[in-house]
């Protein structure tokens, strides 16, 4: 089943095209990251989602249902750029945002309330919103985003500007709410903040999806059938047999490549036969970052400008 | 709960419960206040402060009596021209006349000069060339072989007033105000164009204020997340309009109090001289004129308010809502400086402007052809039609003008949500006329 469908999705601004054609589907109960450089057509397509604008053509099926005036109550947005009234007070702009949201005033207190004991904000209920530290207020966006107890959490770049402990509080909680069945969208170019948290990826660029998968088949996809062993006897001691290509040598280390016909296991099957022994032995799988850049630098003919609706 | 109430409800109780906003209104009736009050004192004073001039009559045909004025004081000089000149400062007076020898009947226009310690209005010396003609006319008459009966006799003073005054009149057909009444009817139309023209102004930008500081703020983009674009654009305006409908209801118990109360401290036997002053001037006025007070009340009375008060608030509405919605417009497209609002703004103030000015045109002609169309076309409708109602227009033009200042309502805040929509997600660029333009037709 899944939360989110996004089928040949076309968005077409007066100079360009945002999104061409997109398609991908989202699983119920996922992390799921959207990637894409800037300017990539990510926020077009989040605004699309969250009903902020209107695609063009294409149709989205939010849990099975085509998108209708009930379903921003039944999703948490948190932009990239973060925003709340200032002067307003923190209470009053979550009960605010959360009846916005459709919930009445008693389930809007309660789930607000709860929100303030979990993160340690109680005190914090009849401040104003310039009162607070930055930090501060990056936590009471979160609740903003939360309290209506959404199905499908958006969730823009959520980690810039935050500091590593409040960073980690925050995936915490976006954890336990993946847990409790809540469907994650999260969109971000740090790629290694995907690699730890995500389960499936769609990489987007100049509005066409160019990867949707796991993050493991990703990886795999992309492997390069590259190897690093490490033995007890010094690397320039003894040598590949044929078959396995030498990628890199260090001291007790090696990196190979296995040749097309071949299995890794003929190499281990020599060294056990030449009584060298192993001490460890993995598969070098590529990163996000370098599948990231290599399919996004192979993409980018002659460059576009860069527009400003990204 | 509705969410567009929601909205409304926020942006209401958050500004009506600003200290600000309780004391702008309660400062301003206040304010209203005291400048009656200080009108009442300059106005007693500066009838006190009059000027004093010396005449140098060289030819010595001026009379003193001739000469006699209430406020301004004229004395015959027997000094030498050029010593005058220099000295009459000295001597305690404002303004020094001198008049050449005159040569009798060769100059239909006597050149006379003055002297003044200070810069003279043109007021003041219409007054002295008044005063001065006066006195050489007694002069010629005084010394002409007319008969001063028979001259007496030439002088006739005409009085107009409405026949359909008069009780006896009742079968006749016409209008039945009294010129007096005019006057009433002129000050409240102009009382009214210009109560639109603060509206529009004041709550306009407090409209535009608002948006500008969402979109700055950023917070807008989780707000159209949750609530269309339109609902965000109505809530405000409504918000925004509640208020402004409180703070006028507030002013109309406030201000008559106020006025009341200043009245009466001025009319109370008071410390101060100036106060005494005042006092005796308004007794004055009406020992003069004993039932001023009186005519006035019953002319109040006999203005259509029936009529009036639900269509000023008719057009009231309308002015608020066609403005404010594009002065939200305005502000969703500005962004972070506020600079660039004044281009931007243009097109909304001339309108307001331009009824203004027509204002005093419409109440010379309330149904010439200037007022009618200036009743018709929505952007000057809301100040100009209340503007003519004190004058009674035909039924026929108030009904069509309402149905056109809806029809503008519609269409304005219809404009203003395609522009407001495009706008408030727009950062970093500015932003000219003809792309406004342009965004209307943009897609959703």
């Amino acid at each position: 089943m899944n939360i989110l469908s996004i089928k040949e999705v076309v968005k077409v601004y007066q100079n360009y095209t945002a999104l061409d054609h997109a398609s991908f589907e989202v699983r119920k109960g996922s992390i799921f990251g959207l990637l894409g450089p800037n300017g990539a057509g990510k926020t077009t397509l989040i605004r699309i989602i969250t009903g902020i604008t209107r695609a063009d053509e294409g149709h989205i099926l939010l849990d099975g249902a085509p998108l209708n005036s009930h379903h921003p109550n039944e999703i948490g947005y948190m932009p990239e750029e973060r925003g709340l009234y200032k002067k307003m007070k923190v209470a009053d702009q979550l009960m605010y945002l959360a009846q916005l949201k459709g919930m009445s005033n008693e389930d809007a207190k309660k789930s607000i309330r709860f929100w303030f004991q979990r993160l340690g904000m109680e005190e914090w209920w009849n401040k104003k919103i310039e009162e607070l530290s930055k930090g501060m207020q990056q936590k009471v966006q979160f609740v903003a985003t939360v309290a209506h107890n959404p199905k499908l959490l958006i969730l823009d770049e959520p980690f810039t500007g935050l500091d590593p402990l409040n960073a980690d509080l925050l995936k915490e909680e976006i954890y336990k709410l993946n847990q409790k069945g809540v469907s994650i969208l999260f969109s971000t170019h740090r790629m290694e903040q995907v690699e730890e948290i995500c389960n499936d990826i769609v990489l987007i660029n100049k509005g066409k999806i160019l990867l949707n998968d796991s993050v493991k088949a990703v990886r795999n996809q992309f492997k390069q059938n590259q190897f690093v062993l490490q033995t007890d006897r010094a690397a320039n001691e003894w040598s590949l047999p044929s078959g396995f290509e030498e990628v890199e040598a260090d001291g007790y280390s090696r990196t190979f490549r296995v040749a097309a016909g071949h299995q890794s296991n003929e190499l281990l099957m020599h060294l056990i036969q030449s009584g060298i022994n192993i001490q460890s032995f993995h598969e070098v799988l590529p990163g996000l970052n370098e599948i990231f850049i290599k399919l996004v630098t192979q993409e980018t003919e002659p460059s576009q400008p860069q527009n400003h609706h990204s | 709960m509705n969410k567009t109430l929601l909205i409304i409800k926020r942006e209401y109780v958050s500004r009506v419960l600003k200290k600000s906003f309780l004391l702008v209104t309660l400062l301003t009736p206040l304010g209203i206040g005291l400048i009656i009050f200080l009108a009442g004192l300059f106005a007693a004073k500066g009838s006190q402060s009059s000027k004093k001039i010396v005449v140098k009559d060289e030819s010595g045909i001026l009379s003193p009596q001739a000469l006699e004025g209430k406020e301004i004081t004229y004395v015959l000089s027997a000094d030498k021209v050029d010593s005058l000149k220099k000295n009459y400062v000295k001597e305690g007076y404002d303004i020094m006349v001198h008049i050449p020898p005159y040569v009798e009947d060769t100059l239909a226009t006597h050149q006379i000069s003055y002297y003044s310690k200070e810069k003279l209005s043109l007021l003041q010396i219409e007054q002295i060339e008044e005063k001065m003609e006066k006195a050489f006319r007694d002069y010629k008459l005084e010394h002409s072989s007319l008969d001063k009966i028979a001259l007496k006799k030439l002088d006739i003073k005409i009085k107009l007033e409405n026949a359909m005054l008069n009780e006896t009149d009742k079968d006749a057909v016409g209008d039945k105000s009294s010129k007096f009444s005019s006057a009433i009817a002129s000050g409240l139309s102009y009382g009214m164009g210009f109560l639109m023209y603060l509206v529009i102004f004041i709550f306009g930008s407090m409209v535009m204020r608002s948006v500008m500081e969402e979109k700055i703020s950023r917070i807008v983009e989780v707000m159209i997340s949750s609530v269309k674009p339109f609902q965000l654009m109505l809530g405000k305006i409504v918000g925004v309009g509640l208020v402004g409908l409180t703070q006028l209801a507030i002013w109309m118990i406030i201000i008559p109090v106020i006025i009341t109360v200043t009245t009466m401290a001025m009319g109370a036997p008071a410390a101060s001289p100036e106060l005494n002053q005042t006092a005796e001037t308004i007794q004055k006025l009406q020992q003069e004129n004993p039932d001023v007070m009186q005519t006035f009340l019953k002319e109040l009375g006999s203005i259509n308010w029936a009529l009036i008060l639900p269509v000023f608030v008719v057009f009231f509405l309308g002015g608020y809502f066609i403005y404010s919605s594009l002065f939200a417009a305005v502000g969703s497209a500005v962004g972070d400086d506020i600079g660039d609002s004044q281009q931007l703004m243009m097109p909304l103030t001339i309108p307001v402007i331009l009824a203004m000015v027509m204002i005093p045109a419409v109440f010379t002609n309330p149904n010439g052809p200037l007022a009618v169309f200036g009743s018709m076309f929505p952007l000057f409708s809301p100040i100009i039609m209340p503007a003519r109602l004190p004058f009674e227009p035909p039924g026929w033009q108030i009904a069509l003008s309402i149905l056109l200042l809806i029809a503008g309502v519609l269409f304005f805040t219809w404009l203003a949500g395609r522009i407001y929509r495009v706008g408030i997600l727009m950062y970093g660029k500015k932003v000219t006329l003809k792309e406004l333009g342009k965004w209307m037709f943009y897609k959703d």
